[in-house]
């Protein structure tokens, strides 16, 4: 079947079965997703569920072995092969030998962006994940969190319309996450960008997402998809409101359906 | 910074070890060199007092040990008293000696780094090139190197290359070895994030492995250079090599002139020194511009 022209990834029947020492493993199997143009999506869901898998087949980083996926209409190779997507991973994986302006200049280097096109950009991302005046810094002289805001930067550069990100915060402490978040809603608000974020915090997804995704592990699979009802303008107090708690609660018995605790 | 700390951390346990090590090598000269001056006197049917036997041990032409002295007297007079274009001039051997070792270091670094690349990138040569690199340093050069010379000759090459070429073969195997690590050193994420942008091998190679690669190249590269001059010394000794420090080394030991040995030797050791010294400069000046914690 084809996919709506407003999707930007879609997946039917997708499986991924991996072969390892102790025989198959099944990391994913009957996924059935639709993500339109737009969208906020987050996945969630224990470890094992398949969820980074999942972004992974997205950024051809993985093989699907069922089922078909295209992502912006193509198959994930070629929308990779186009630089259709930017990718943040769960560490900075910053080059310690570059400095942040580098960095960010590293995916535009590759591409052929010419250096006067570089510079702009690196500035304007900088500003866009407010470290304007961090450019000529190494990795190691920046915070944690700072440095995962240039990793964010870095996946802006070349303009991709498809952000995908791989619990960036997940290694950050509390107050530098909820400071993150609202600055990542702020920037889907300002650059319009789809974005797919794998998270395993129930407050981060109910808070971020347009559309949560819930994961189950054993084999890897989604049990639930939830539509957000939340206003597209999130302050962060709006995470204790009736609206959001009920939200919340439906992705917890969600999680819970999925998933036996005997185990 | 105080000079007090530095001068008990640094300085205090470098002069004693040398001050031991000098007090060591006179007694062993006394006690190495004594039976000479007791024949001597005996053959002369006298006996010789404790203090003249210690006084000569410390001066004979040919002893079986020199004392500290001699060798640096020895140094100086053919370092700074002889014109370094003399053939007794020990500078004038060092150089000869150091141009092999630096051409061969130079081919060898190229060979090595060469050979690294090709054997990450390619499972065939990965496969079968690395025993062969190994297989190759267990061969005693010592053994190898007049069979390479002779072949060298016969195709019309002599002179410095065939020297330098025996360097290399020493030099490239650590070079290999600390390459292959250090291109393979980046991590899977690393690595990742390269295929998210469609970078080619080429692209990875000069921004990531390359890079990444640079601390491992600097520590072979210390083992290779030491090595290099090893590999030229060793390439003088049994080709009838009439200038460089191993050719020193050869005349030294067919007229039992010991002073001149050591003098050699003591040469050898110290340009390793410098050499070594040199890597570890341009080492750490690469490594404050690729920004690394001070």
């Amino acid at each position: 079947m084809t996919p709506s022209p407003a999707s930007v990834v879609s997946a039917r029947k997708l499986g991924l079965t991996f072969a390892t020492a102790d025989g198959p493993v099944t990391a994913l199997t009957g996924v059935d997703l639709e993500i339109a143009k737009g969208d906020f999506v987050s996945f969630i869901g224990p470890s094992g569920c398949g969820k980074t898998t999942f972004l992974r087949v997205i950024a051809d980083l993985e093989r699907p072995t069922e089922g078909t996926i295209t992502v912006n209409g193509t198959t994930p190779e070629d929308a990779r092969k186009n630089r259709s997507y930017g990718y943040v991973f769960q560490a900075a994986a910053l080059y310690p030998w570059r400095t942040i302006e580098d960095n960010i200049a590293l995916p535009l280097e590759i591409m052929g962006t010419p250096k006067e096109e570089r510079k702009k950009r690196i500035e304007r991302v900088l500003a866009l994940v407010n470290l304007t005046g961090f450019g000529r810094k190494f990795p190691w002289q920046l915070s944690g969190g700072m440095q995962q805001r240039a990793s964010i930067a870095r996946a802006l550069a070349f303009d991709a319309d498809l952000l995908l990100m791989d619990e960036p915060f997940g290694a950050l402490d509390e107050i530098v996450r909820d400071h993150l978040n609202e600055q990542l809603l702020k920037l889907w608000a300002q650059t319009d960008k789809t974005i797919c974020f794998v998270t395993h915090s129930i407050p981060e997804a109910v808070y971020l997402s347009t559309k949560i995704v819930v994961m189950s592990p054993r084999p890897g699979r989604v049990t639930d998809v939830i539509t957000s009802t939340l206003p597209k303008e999130r302050p962060l107090g709006i995470r204790e409101t009736p609206e959001f708690l009920e939200i919340a609660s439906r992705v917890r018995d969600g999680l819970r359906a999925g998933h036996s605790y005997d185990e | 910074m105080s000079t007090a700390p530095r001068f008990r951390d640094k300085i205090l346990p470098v002069a004693t070890i040398l001050v031991a090590i000098v007090v060591l090598w006179y007694g062993a000269a006394a006690w190495l060199n004594a039976p000479f001056e007791r024949d001597t006197a005996a053959r002369a049917g006298t006996t010789i007092a404790l203090t003249d036997l210690l006084k000569n041990t410390m001066a004979q032409e040919r002893p079986v040990l020199p004392a500290p002295h001699q060798v640096f007297a020895e140094l100086w007079d053919t370092t700074v008293n002889k014109p370094i274009t003399s053939k007794r001039s020990l500078v004038y051997h060092a150089w000869v000696t150091l141009s092999a070792t630096l051409l061969g270091f130079a081919i060898g670094t190229v060979l090595g780094i060469l050979l690294a690349i090709g054997i990450v990138h390619n499972r065939a040569m990965d496969r079968s090139l690395m025993p062969w690199v190994i297989a190759s340093q267990t061969v005693p050069i010592l053994a190898v190197a007049p069979m390479i010379i002779v072949v060298l000759n016969a195709i019309g090459l002599s002179g410095l290359l065939p020297k330098a070429l025996i360097s290399t073969y020493l030099s490239f195997f650590p070079i290999v070895v600390g390459m292959v690590k250090g291109l393979r050193s980046p991590e899977q994420i690393q690595l990742d994030l390269m295929r998210t942008y469609d970078a080619s091998a080429a692209q990875v190679l000069t921004k990531l492995r390359w890079p990444a690669a640079m601390p491992y190249l600097f520590t072979s590269l210390k083992v290779a250079i030491a090595i290099s001059l090893v590999g030229a010394i060793v390439g003088e000794l049994p080709t009838g090599a009439v200038a460089g420090l191993g050719a020193r080394l050869l005349a030294g030991s067919y007229y039992g002139q010991t002073v001149q040995i050591w003098s050699a030797l003591f040469m050898a050791a110290g340009l390793a020194a410098v050499l070594v010294l040199v890597v570890g400069m341009l080492h750490a000046m690469v490594l404050k511009r690729m920004g690394a914690r001070p």
